[in-house]
């Protein structure tokens, strides 16, 4: 399982891995909304968590299709099947290491895009643990999307028809963690949820995902 | 550590392909399976090493013995020769990727990138990955596509020295590999009787 992680880290770093792409992607976006809005500052910081979230949300999508898809199209799904390890766990491993590439960059650079934002000042500390909270959910999630396209071709589009709508409660409680957080008013409630929605799909969904995959390589 | 399958019939897309077919495959032998293209070699294959299951009959052995080769051999093209095998040398709990890397002839191959072997250079790498797996019975579909002479000739010196361990081989090829010893089983006779288009989408 570790050699396993350490794989996908290490393909994640080199060349055509796609690290940092995710990262790119919500730099541009965050820069691009100020642009669109225009320069009301107080509107910009009102909307802030939310774009923040919706931003953070996109870019995670944006490298899902490369979680199992690169491993099915070159054999190497094929023999990890056959191999000792249990396919949840190597769903799950996939998910981790997806949310290490993507969703830890997108927790660390949020706080200093915020910034771009407006964010008002109690905001950050609450942006930081919702997205460190929630984006765990979102790559598994999207592993379970993946889990269900892969081997379609041209499948990442039906698969970000698939994961949106599930991505819908995570972001939900996020944003309201991070708007409330941003207002100063109590953020137990939807932190509480939003830890909820995480840990009950780091849970259950691998067990989802290892069942469509197996139904996949048949 | 035998398999044994009885009255084994498989199935592709829901189209059954192959029906009844019974085999033995013991200790220390290599049996090669023939039939033309779309017969259900592939098929059969893969439901043997467990990816599908079969549509009846029963595979009969012991759990976690097969080392599975298909036709992808899922290398990772930027990984170097010796990182991929030591991956999946780990994935499988074992240690020594050296016996593999001298049997292939992969020496001066080791720190090369996989993505800039040749298509037979890469074929002798994922065939080195059975080696490392330490897998008693090897599932082998097509193992000799683009190899050259001597490789055949590497890899059936590999097969060779595998069932002298105790091992065994399960193979589908065209080719003549030069192991005499290995047994014959034609599955032409098996396939399924309201056969369906010969196609080549087994294969896809």
């Amino acid at each position: 399982m570790i050699a396993l992680l350490r794989r996908d880290l290490a393909l994640a770093i080199r060349a055509g891995g796609g690290f940092g792409l995710g990262l790119a992607f919500f730099l541009i976006v965050t820069v691009l909304v100020p642009f669109g809005v225009g320069a009301d500052t107080a509107l910009l910081g009102r909307i802030a968590p939310g774009i923040l979230w919706v931003g953070s949300l996109l870019a995670c999508l944006l490298s899902l299709d490369r979680i199992l898809a690169l491993d099915w199209e070159d054999g190497s799904l094929d023999l990890l099947a056959t191999a000792p390890l249990p396919m949840e766990g190597v769903v799950s491993i996939k998910a981790f290491a997806h949310w290490i590439t993507t969703g830890l960059p997108l927790v660390a650079a949020a706080p200093m895009l915020g910034v771009l934002l407006n964010l008002p000042g109690p905001g950050y500390v609450w942006l930081f643990v919702s997205l460190a909270l929630g984006t765990p959910a979102l790559s598994v999630i999207g592993t379970f999307g993946a889990a269900l396209t892969v081997g379609l071709k041209r499948g990442g589009l039906l698969m970000s028809l698939l994961v949106l709508p599930l991505y819908v409660p995570t972001l939900i409680f996020g944003a309201e963690v991070a708007r409330r957080g941003a207002e100063g008013s109590a953020v137990q409630t939807p932190l509480l949820m939003l830890a909820g929605i995480s840990f009950g799909v780091t849970a259950l969904l691998p067990f989802a995902s290892a069942a469509v995959l197996r139904i996949n390589l048949r | 550590m035998s398999l044994v399958i009885d009255n084994l019939s498989v199935a592709r897309g829901g189209i059954p392909v192959l029906d009844g077919v019974s085999f033995a495959l013991r200790a220390g032998r290599a049996l090669v399976v023939r039939g033309p293209n779309g017969a259900g070699k592939t098929t059969l294959l893969r439901t043997v090493a467990g990816l599908q299951p079969p549509a009846q009959g029963v595979i009969a052995g012991d759990e976690d013995t097969i080392a599975y080769a298909g036709h992808a051999d899922g290398l990772k093209t930027m990984l170097s020769v010796s990182e991929n095998l030591t991956f999946w040398a780990q994935v499988f709990g074992t240690a020594d990727i050296e016996p593999a890397v001298h049997a292939f002839d992969l020496v001066p191959l080791r720190d090369r990138l996989a993505g800039t072997l040749s298509a037979g250079q890469k074929r002798r790498l994922g065939l080195a990955r059975l080696m490392v797996t330490g897998r008693p019975i090897w599932v082998l579909d097509e193992p000799t596509v683009s190899l050259d002479a001597a490789s055949v000739a590497l890899f059936a010196q590999a097969v060779r020295r595998h069932l002298e361990d105790g091992g065994s081989a399960l193979m589908a090829t065209h080719i003549d590999l030069g192991l005499a010893e290995a047994d014959v089983l034609d599955i032409t006779p098996f396939r399924a009787a309201p056969r369906a288009a010969a196609s080549d989408e087994a294969f896809l």
